[in-house]
């Protein structure tokens, strides 16, 4: 029964597709056809007084819509455009301020609306010597989620609505992967093995810190989620802000990770640890650190999505599958330093000594082991791949957001449990497994509900099998 | 600026309906974590579990009693689910676990699959569920003003929710003064202290726990009730950092204290509501805007629960020799 339905469901979705993919190529036909001038937008590239405003509209998995009229207003006057044949719109502006960005809704590719219709119109700062971007995204009708929900951050208007700062955590899990949705050409099946796949091995470099410290302090740092989203947003400012190419941004948002960690332990942890305080204690300690940082994210960046890249990068085809270039260079940066972590645990003698803290640090420190030192670089190690992950993690999600690595910290969470608490190895198995099950279950479930069912197996292995795959049965105690 | 609407404002949102369920959630976690030393971190997943049970009966046609039995169950029924499986592990398997289930319980909630039933990610509106409740106040449908507070007396954000509410809140601070001084309540201090002595000792340390579990959870339950009385049923209100809020007030309190986690929540949102207006009047708004100034508000908390962890984790009226934090 439940086969068949599903079934039914994936034959629908394909035809779905299929069906917007026509609606875009007549569209595009008609575009072409009727005003040949559009092609050709001027790039803008922004000097000393021109500032560019680029806006991008996209159907997610099927590509950008061309043909949307959209209107700009604000201190430069009112300027109306067209977007290309790559869905995007490049105005210069010579005066700095606030821009009113409308899309015109008549002129979506017909069976799309927006998927944020209360973000339009949107209002986009523009500063003179750099580029502002903004994606919008458009969406068959039916996975348009309800009004009301990208705004998370209402203002609250009277001091009775004490609750309105409570629902930091709605938005981020509407956030699907271009991955995942199969676009023409592509089986489905293989799209979500890949996606999952993908996602996983992200989602292991992320959480792969979290299961160091855990080895060596005993630690469940709650704060986790926030380094990652430490790496996305200092990637964001550094690519968007200070206009530094893509890799040095990874760089720079890995080493202010890094920071990050060595502060944690330098202010807040290693003395906590030095005054005997419970390891119990101390995970409430993350938890308001974790409450700090994203309203921190929260105050400096707003609610709206921040992404990395503005635009869409182009997808390339791979047998029955299709993958953006970005996705493939991300996996590739995180297989090779899941890689250098592997082997520096299993060879150097740093990795040794982690492994021989993680044991027994009792032990470790008889032997001449100085246990601090190792915690300190642990914690080091640990947030700098927490703030890789996270940067890795946005360009593959597309976006990075205030609250993107605190929806992230459950499944982060699931995987090293599920890996086994404390082994490294057992958390990049744990992140593969979590990022298929998340990306699989919308065979069966609605998308909204992905990352519900790791949580699920996350709950099932405690029951079954609560030292995880490769855990140690005498760690659950 | 008005430092007189400022302070009225602090004392209506003192005795209003979010510092009730605030309450009533840390009186259930100090029953978790003050007598058992259990660490809950999923006391948002039980408050909505209560409002989801209490509004979906209501909008079924139960009456008002049904509506808060079939609440009540459903935190019942969760706090077994967790508690079973989890309660033989170390205690942070359970507050992995139970943050996790919070987590499902809202998802679930808002997916779009259950739009029928819970709302989906809009929720319930006020009005859908509030009726009975509403009838059930034996006074007239007026205005009545107290000192410098004027409100309904029956509908929404009103006098008879408020009274309702603290009264919910004296019954609850009775039966755990009660319950501190039962033999009942002195197994559990024993569980938290040293659960292998308990046990040496002949008790069933896991069926001691579960039903503290179960019985902190429903006070969990019972304040998601108020919580959506006041404004409407929407998952993402009793999220993550409802949990994380509720901790702070029962630590800034005094875990394991009979008043302990009221005087938390009446300082906390007083606390809170003063530091968004008084920055509201002293900050212009071109230098912070009205939504950064309620962020700065949420970071304070954060680091208050940091600090107070720190430097004083027996809050305000605990006793540190009693309250040693440790999980087990």
């Amino acid at each position: 029964m439940r086969a068949v339905a599903c079934r039914d469901r994936s034959v629908a979705l394909r035809r779905g597709g299929a069906g917007l993919l026509l609606v875009l190529l007549t569209a595009l036909s008609t575009l072409v056809v009727g005003s040949p001038a559009h092609a050709a937008t001027t790039p803008c590239s922004p000097d000393d007084a021109t500032a560019c405003l680029n806006v991008t509209v996209t159907v997610p998995g099927t590509g950008p819509a061309a043909g949307v009229a959209l209107e700009v207003e604000g201190e430069d006057g009112t300027v109306t455009a067209t977007t290309d044949d790559a869905g995007k719109v490049s105005v210069a502006l010579t005066t700095a301020g606030d821009y009113t960005v409308t899309v015109d809704e008549s002129t979506l590719p017909a069976g799309t609306v927006l998927r944020d219709p209360d973000e339009n119109p949107a209002v986009v700062t523009v500063a003179l010597g750099r580029s502002a971007g903004r994606i919008v995204q458009v969406v068959p009708p039916g996975q348009a989620p309800p009004s009301g929900q990208t705004e998370t951050a209402s203002p609250s208007a009277g001091p009775t609505t004490g609750a309105a700062g409570t629902d930091l955590d709605a938005g981020a899990e509407a956030e699907a992967s271009a991955e995942a949705s199969a676009g023409p050409g592509t089986n489905r099946y293989a799209q979500l093995v890949l996606a999952g796949t993908v996602f996983g091995v992200l989602l292991a470099l992320a959480a792969l810190g979290a299961n160091l410290i855990y080895g060596t302090t005993g630690l469940s740092n709650f704060a986790h989620g926030e380094l990652v989203t430490l790496g996305g947003m200092t990637a964001f400012m550094a690519v968007q802000w200070w206009d530094l190419p893509l890799w040095l941004a990874i760089v720079v948002s890995t080493a202010a990770g890094g920071l990050a960690g060595w502060l944690l332990n330098r202010v807040v942890f290693g003395p906590l640890r030095r005054r005997g305080v419970g390891v119990t204690q101390q995970m409430i300690v993350t938890i308001g650190l974790s409450l700090a940082m994203l309203s921190g994210f929260l105050f400096f960046f707003g609610a709206r999505p921040a992404p990395i890249v503005s635009g869409i990068s182009q997808r390339m085809q791979i047998g029955p599958v299709q993958i953006s270039g970005q996705s493939l260079v991300s996996v590739g940066i995180a297989l090779v330093v899941l890689a250098v972590v592997a082997f520096a645990l299993a060879r150097t003698r740093l990795g040794r000594a982690t492994r021989a803290v993680s044991d027994n640090p009792a032990l470790a420190a008889a032997t001449g082991i100085k246990v601090e030192a190792v915690i300190s670089r642990v914690w080091i190690v640990s947030a700098a791949l927490a703030s890789l992950g996270g940067v890795l993690l946005a360009l593959y999600l597309n976006t990075t957001r205030f609250n993107f690595g605190s929806t992230l910290l459950l499944l982060m969470f699931a995987a090293i449990t599920l890996g086994g608490l404390g082994s490294p190895l057992g958390a990049v198995l744990g992140a593969l497994v979590i990022g298929l099950v998340v990306e699989l279950s919308t065979l069966v479930l609605p998308s909204d509900m992905r990352y519900a069912s790791a949580l699920v197996i996350l709950i099932l292995v405690l029951l079954l099998r609560p030292q995880g795959i490769l855990g140690r049965a005498e760690r659950i105690g | 600026m008005d430092y007189g609407q400022l302070f009225t404002n602090v004392l209506n949102e003192m005795l209003g309906p979010t510092a009730i369920a605030y309450a009533l959630a840390a009186i259930g976690l100090n029953i978790h974590f003050g007598l058992t030393g259990l660490i809950n971190m999923g006391q948002a997943g039980f408050m909505l579990l209560g409002a989801y049970g209490f509004a979906v009966a209501t909008i079924q046609g139960a009456p008002l009693w049904l509506a808060f039995l079939v609440a009540i169950t459903a935190a019942v029924i969760f706090a077994l689910l967790l508690g079973l499986p989890t309660l033989k592990l170390r205690g942070d398997y359970l507050a992995i676990v139970t943050i996790a289930a919070a987590e499902i319980v809202r998802m679930v909630g808002r997916s779009t699959a259950l739009t029928d039933i819970t709302g989906g990610s809009e929720g319930l509106t006020g009005n859908a569920f509030k009726g009975t409740f509403q009838d059930a106040s034996p006074f007239p449908d007026d205005r009545w003003t107290l000192g410098p507070i004027t409100l309904a007396t029956n509908t929404s954000n009103s006098w008879w929710l408020r009274i309702v509410g603290w009264s919910l809140v004296l019954l609850a601070c009775l039966l755990v003064w009660r319950l501190i001084r039962s033999p009942w309540g002195r197994v559990l201090k024993g569980i938290r202290e040293d659960e292998d002595a308990v046990r040496a000792l002949g008790k069933n340390v896991y069926g001691y726990k579960l039903q503290a579990l179960v019985l902190g959870g429903v006070f969990g339950a019972l304040g998601g009730i108020v919580f959506v009385l006041a404004s409407s049923v929407q998952a993402d209100s009793l999220g993550r950092p409802v949990t994380f809020n509720t901790w702070t007030i029962l630590l800034l309190g005094g875990a394991a204290t009979v008043l302990g986690p009221v005087l938390g929540s009446l300082l906390f949102w007083g606390a809170l509501v003063f530091v968004r207006g008084f920055l509201r009047g002293v900050v212009p708004p071109d230098v912070l805007s009205v939504q950064q100034i309620e962020q700065i508000g949420w970071i304070l908390v954060g680091l208050t629960l940091m600090m107070l962890i720190i430097f004083r984790p027996q809050g305000i009226l605990g006793d540190k020799k009693e309250l040693a934090i440790n999980a087990h």
